[in-house]
């Protein structure tokens, strides 16, 4: 049994002549909560139907919680909510909890204590005996929260959880997935809401066309910080020597005062002041702040791109 | 084998909770209503006819049997076509069939799950509706056909062919291009097999050949013609006294070849799922 509770190599999915996913390649370590970014189209959703089984790679390798895909050990593990959730709409939602529950096997006695507990912990307790059908979009969503849920997953692929939420359920689902990283289970967060990505997400993936394009830390340690900077009189020298602190090139803003610039990290931002004030150029101010991740999206697939 | 059973039993749910069972429960019973109503009228006919022999009485008797059991064919061809129409594709359009294939089970459980389901209910439509058509003849008018044990299995048969059917579409077409793909197939069986009876009649053997290349694409109807053959004295079909008793009739190879048909289309059900892409 390896760390990784997701990982694929140069998976390929074709649809005909359309390619959906090109080159995928990531890691998903057990206990830790990953984003997986990029716009409509780029493959998110493909990519993750071929992570669960759903949907057959053209090419590449895949393993899944130390196993091959399609493995029913390892899916008996795994938690699952699609984006688009449909259910079997005449059930109420402690017959899906059920229903979905015996299809793992779990014994009867104690899946009705998991199912109090999930509906209970979604606040849908006391619409446990309704059909579905009468439920709202968030009730549906979250019922389909707890039906992830209910095998205690090791690893739980969630795509768009909260996009039939209002700011209350979106809440609660931060905090589910604050509480299942608590207990070790990795989440394979899918999401468009960067908000929602940044306040959970130990690590996110970016991709694009169905390629991995940029793989990174969020949290403290490893994120860039942006670095705006207002100087007196300065030369070319000097910005070639900030150059070489920064991950992306001063930009010298028109006044010839302020210089805008990228850092990868906290001691590379604590080495600007010494190398101003060691070339005697005055630094009257000095502003750090670390980009959001919607900045950041839009500055890795780049400006150019089309709403998709 | 056990989320099978889950599946299964999921299934039947359904179609309680949609009212699909409730249904066809209340058309069944209208129609078994409006049969024992005309039935008792026929039978009071015939006892106030003197001149009648007890054999013209039989035949009668028989005759309007087959009659009922002619529809309960027709209305159980309808619901073993149309109750698992979108078991499979409506599951698949609305992407609820994703939570289902993503659990620890094989694919072919749950095809299998909802075929046993949807063969359990269209055989129980089908003994509840054949029983009260023969209940109707036994009690109005004490006539019970010949050879029901022969005839009605073949009904079954036929329903489960055309129960697997119907999900081995469902897993690689739309709902709607399913029901028109079955019902098509269910049509060329029809007419082919009426061709073949009038090709048989006026003895015109490629008008015969064309009815056997029917049953041999769709043997459904070539199975009712069977069961209909079976359950009816030997003086009936002599005389092709009803419309029911046909003039060719199909062999016991045929219904070989119908149970290898609903076999091989609940295989390729199962690997067409299989193969699916969700």
């Amino acid at each position: 049994m390896n760390g990784l509770a997701v990982e694929t190599h140069g998976l390929r999915k074709r649809f005909g002549a359309t390619l959906a996913v090109a080159d995928l390649s990531l890691s998903v370590r057990r206990g830790e909560v990953f984003g997986f970014l990029g716009p409509n189209g780029a493959g998110k959703t493909t990519s993750l139907k071929m992570l669960l089984g759903l949907v057959s790679p053209s090419a590449g390798r895949v393993s899944v919680l130390g196993a091959r895909l399609g493995d029913r050990e390892a899916r008996a593990r795994v938690g699952f909510l699609p984006e688009h959730f449909r259910f079997q709409d005449w059930l109420t939602g402690r017959e899906l909890l059920r229903f979905h529950g015996r299809l793992f096997g779990i014994p009867a006695a104690e899946l009705e204590r998991r199912a109090d507990r999930l509906l209970t912990r979604v606040d849908l307790a006391d619409a446990a005996h309704r059909k579905l059908r009468e439920y709202s979009k968030g009730m549906v969503q979250r019922i389909g929260l707890a039906q992830a849920l209910i095998n205690d997953p090791d690893l739980v692929f969630l795509d768009e959880p909260t996009s039939g939420l209002d700011p209350l359920g979106r809440r609660l689902v931060r905090d589910v997935i604050k509480e299942l990283k608590a207990r070790g289970t990795a989440v394979f967060l899918n999401s468009h809401l960067l908000g929602e990505v940044e306040a959970t997400c130990d690590r996110v993936v970016f991709i694009q066309r169905g390629r991995t394009i940029r793989e990174m830390a969020l949290g403290t340690d490893a994120a860039v910080i942006e670095v705006e900077l207002r100087l007196g009189p300065h030369d070319g020298a000097t910005l070639a020597a900030l150059a070489r602190i920064a991950v992306a090139a001063p930009a010298p803003a028109a006044d010839g005062r302020t210089v805008r610039l990228t850092v990868a990290g906290e001691d590379a931002l604590s080495a600007i002041a010494p190398l101003l004030v060691e070339r005697g150029v005055t630094l009257y101010e000095m502003r750090a702040g670390r980009p959001s991740l919607e900045a950041l999206f839009l500055e890795i697939m780049g400006e150019g791109q089309r709403p998709g | 084998m056990r989320r099978l059973i889950v599946i299964a039993h999921l299934t039947l749910h359904e179609a309680l909770r949609r009212r699909v069972l409730l249904a066809a429960l209340i058309g069944g019973a209208a129609f078994l209503a409006l049969y024992a109503i005309g039935f008792h009228f026929i039978v009071r006919d015939l006892a106030h006819q003197t001149r009648i022999t007890l054999l013209e009485r039989r035949v009668a008797l028989n005759g309007i049997t087959l009659a009922g059991l002619f529809a309960v064919n027709l209305l159980t061809v309808m619901s073993a076509v149309l109750l698992p129409l979108d078991t499979l594709s409506g599951e698949i359009a609305s992407g609820s069939i994703q939570t289902l294939a993503a659990k620890p089970m094989r694919r072919a459980e749950i095809v299998l799950g909802k075929w046993l389901a949807h063969v359990a209910v269209v055989l129980g439509y089908l003994a509840v509706m054949a029983g009260g058509v023969l209940l109707v003849a036994r009690f109005t008018a004490d006539f019970v056909p010949p050879a029901i044990a022969d005839g009605l299995p073949l009904m079954a048969i036929e329903a489960v062919l055309l129960v697997s059917i119907s999900i081995a579409g469902g897993t690689r077409l739309s709902t709607v291009t399913n029901g028109m793909a079955a019902f098509g197939l269910y049509g060329i069986a029809f007419v082919g097999n009426w061709v073949e009876q009038i090709g048989t009649f006026v003895n015109n053997a490629a008008a015969r050949n064309v009815g056997t290349v029917a049953s041999l694409i769709m043997p459904a109807e070539a199975l009712w013609q069977r069961a209909a053959w079976f359950m009816q004295p030997a003086i009936m079909r002599d005389l092709h006294a009803t419309p029911f008793s046909p003039v060719s009739v199909a062999s016991p190879a045929m219904v070989w070849w119908a149970a290898g048909y609903a076999i091989v289309a609940v295989l390729l059900a199962v690997r067409g799922f299989q193969r699916r892409q969700l």
